[in-house]
């Protein structure tokens, strides 16, 4: 790949990733908020390989197999699976609703642009120009895990959020040391599985995975 | 020896979880829990000796690596889970008297306490800031089934909460080591030294400062999370309520100081990168945060279990003023007292376990005359919650006097002043709970069922609330190790 379409081809993926982030938050069938996180992570997986033909990194590709496998492929399908086992598909009422939701998404994005501005300046290489796109999805999983209701809403929003820093991790720095991502990597594997061991219990404990049911402890 | 000094305390307990998921919990393999937590503090002792007299060490290429304040930490993990383990017996058997525990039950316990020492340990000789996330977040999903070990509606509410705040807590912790990590590579050290705590501090001054203080307060932030301090607190009271006791104890006492350590380690190359005034502000507020909600929480607590829970939020918030006084002093304090706050937090938590299977409530209102029905038991858990106010001769009263001095030294008064006065409504609130549940009219009038709880089942805990006397009368054994252990920073000025 040449230097130019390997750009272009990174400026393509960093807008997929951003469009599949906000598109999480508008849809309200928990089905497509899982699909997008796939998209999301499939785009991540472009924007490591991108990165590696820019910067001549072979490694980077084995990376970039490695997260499109994990973030594209498995986490979305073990989210799906929890979607099935649970039977509810949509989220019933959210805290904000949808159109205020992409009201508050077009302001996180643009505080994302502002927050990475010293970040953006740290390095003059082809992904910093991008690395607010990483932010905006952070900020988008911080804002859907306050703002949703249902246990796997909170999955969704926290696997955005780790989609975010990946993504920053790659733009900022051509990624972590590669036995510090296996060792995130399987964290965050672990994760959702504990997750979704979870909302099979409350399902059977509660009769429902509403979080705003979870009321037994208090002060 | 070197690398095995670093490897042992991370392979034996794995590999005693391990031994468990084979062989099941049974009489012939109960101790060996208590015994792999018993090498992991002498393998502490030998750290903290080799290092107190050669020097820090690397191992395995940067990825280990031992100090004083790494063997220290050990021997704390050590001794307050040869507690934890030794209590873990009767608190199973009390499960199964009560007819809750089943073998399968009791096999994953056994195999979750043990894998949790093994990533505490990892997180303290990891040699490397994501080496460390990493451990840290494992003993988030390690003991997220550890909460919600009872399956009651309340356990799993409490391991959800558990599970994600601390998860997104310190994702964000992963933010500012991501940041932090781009700063460092920007600032010309390779991919192996970028996350290494030594080469960050000897090469602050090249971090750009902008990027630093983002991935710092990030950091700050989501350890914090771990540790306790607020605004990411709120899973603590219901996962340290919820666990088992002998888990609590572990959360509480050890978990609660290796995240916050991090903290420690994190605020020296912050002082050398930014001057000591930013990572000092931040927590000073996450201390006076923290105890404030601590102190007005315990003043109409009904909940013994969340008493002690909210108490050690109190503690790390006054852990965090010390950190916040930097001084040598200080930090030796803030040592001193993780050591004795984890021993004497996990003898409150194990006894308020014994309690609990005794009485069949957790509410301070319906145990009352606990010191008429079960003397012992009650003896143990008062003399643990004077450790835990801080009565001489136990080792709290000590620091929490160094941090006091500390403190008015380093010109934090007024700060310190107002987290001494929050303790104070603290220590009302605890002082008077507990003893509404010692004394008081005995309902029941003379000893309940299965109240008299074995002289055996409190040796262990009797002998650590006089370990907790001993280090507080003559602080010999340690002091020149807390001293050596101080993650103390190099002033910013003298560079």
């Amino acid at each position: 790949m040449s230097g130019a379409a390997s750009v272009q081809v990174l400026d393509f993926a960093c807008g997929v990733f951003l469009l599949a982030g906000v598109g999480a938050l508008w849809r309200r069938a928990l089905s497509a908020v899982i699909g997008l996180l796939a998209v999301q992570g499939a785009a991540l997986a472009v924007v490591a390989a991108a990165l590696g033909a820019d910067e001549h990194h072979p490694e980077l590709y084995a990376v970039a197999a490695g997260v499109g496998v994990l973030r594209a492929g498995v986490l979305p399908g073990l989210a799906r699976r929890a979607l099935a086992a649970s039977g509810e598909d949509r989220e019933s009422e959210p805290l904000v609703n949808v159109a205020s939701s992409l009201l508050v998404a077009a302001a996180l994005v643009l505080l994302a642009y502002a927050v990475a501005q010293p970040l953006a300046r740290l390095e003059g290489s082809q992904g910093s120009r991008a690395l607010p796109v990483g932010l905006a999805s952070v900020l988008i999983g911080l804002f859907m895990l306050v703002a949703r209701r249902k246990a796997l809403s909170q999955v969704a929003g926290f696997l955005l959020l780790d989609n975010g820093i990946t993504a920053v991790a790659f733009l900022a720095a051509a990624g972590v040391p590669l036995l510090v991502e296996i060792g995130v990597s399987f964290d965050l594997l672990l994760v959702v599985l504990v997750l979704r061991v979870l909302t099979v219990r409350m399902q059977s404990a509660f009769g429902t995975t509403d979080l705003d049911d979870l009321r037994e402890l208090h002060d | 020896m070197n690398t095995l000094l670093l490897l042992a305390p991370i392979v034996v307990p794995a590999a005693a979880s391990g031994a468990y998921l084979v062989l099941g919990w049974r009489r012939s393999t109960a101790h060996l829990g208590t015994a792999s937590a018993a090498l992991i503090f002498v393998v502490g002792v030998m750290l903290a000796v080799r290092t107190v007299r050669d020097g820090g060490f690397d191992a395995l290429s940067g990825w280990l690596s031992g100090d004083p304040l790494a063997g220290f930490l050990l021997m704390v993990i050590g001794a307050v889970a040869v507690v934890a383990c030794a209590a873990s017996r009767g608190y199973l058997a009390g499960e199964r008297a009560d007819g809750h525990g089943d073998g399968p039950g009791e096999r994953r316990y056994a195999v979750l306490v043990q894998a949790f020492l093994a990533a505490m340990a990892c997180a303290v000789v990891a040699g490397n800031l994501g080496l460390i996330w990493v451990a840290i977040e494992a003993t988030t999903t390690v003991t997220a089934f550890l909460v919600g070990h009872k399956r009651s509606r309340a356990a799993v509410e409490a391991a959800w909460k558990y599970v994600v705040i601390c998860s997104v807590g310190i994702a964000l912790a992963l933010l500012g080591i991501v940041i932090l990590y781009a700063a460092a590579r920007h600032a010309g050290l390779s991919e192996a030294s970028a996350l290494d705590f030594d080469a960050l501090a000897g090469h602050a001054r090249r971090l750009d400062p902008a990027a630093t203080r983002m991935a710092i307060a990030l950091i700050v932030l989501g350890f914090g999370a771990k540790a306790g301090l607020a605004p990411l607190h709120s899973w603590l009271p219901d996962a340290h309520s919820q666990a088992p006791a002998p888990v609590s104890a572990l959360m509480s006492g050890v978990l609660l100081s290796v995240s916050f350590s991090v903290i420690l380690r994190t605020k020296q190359v912050a002082d050398a990168a930014l001057g000591a005034g930013f990572v000092r502000a931040l927590l000073l507020i996450a201390a006076l945060a923290t105890l404030t909600v601590a102190a007005l929480l315990l003043i109409g607590q009904r909940d013994f279990k969340r008493m002690l829970a909210y108490s050690s939020m109190e503690h790390m918030g006054l852990m965090a003023l010390g950190a916040a006084a930097g001084t040598p002093l200080a930090l030796s304090a803030v040592l001193l007292h993780i050591a004795g706050h984890g021993l004497g937090k996990a003898v409150a938590f194990c006894s308020s376990g014994q309690i609990l299977h005794a009485e069949h409530t957790s509410r301070i209102e319906d145990v009352t005359g606990l010191a008429a029905r079960a003397p012992v038991l009650a003896g143990t858990f008062g003399a643990a919650v004077l450790v835990l106010l801080g009565f001489p001769p136990f080792s709290l009263f000590a620091s929490e006097v160094g941090i006091a001095r500390a403190g008015f030294a380093a010109g934090l008064g007024w700060p310190t002043a107002a987290a001494f006065a929050l303790m104070l409504v603290a220590f009302a609130a605890i002082g008077a709970h507990t003893l509404r549940m010692l004394a008081g009219p005995d309902p029941l009038h003379g000893s309940a069922p299965g109240s008299g709880a074995a002289l055996r089942a409190q040796a262990p805990l009797i002998s650590a609330l006089l370990v907790v006397a001993v280090i507080g009368v003559a602080a010999w054994p340690l002091a020149h190790l807390l001293s050596a252990a101080a993650p103390v920073s190099i002033p910013w000025s003298t560079r």
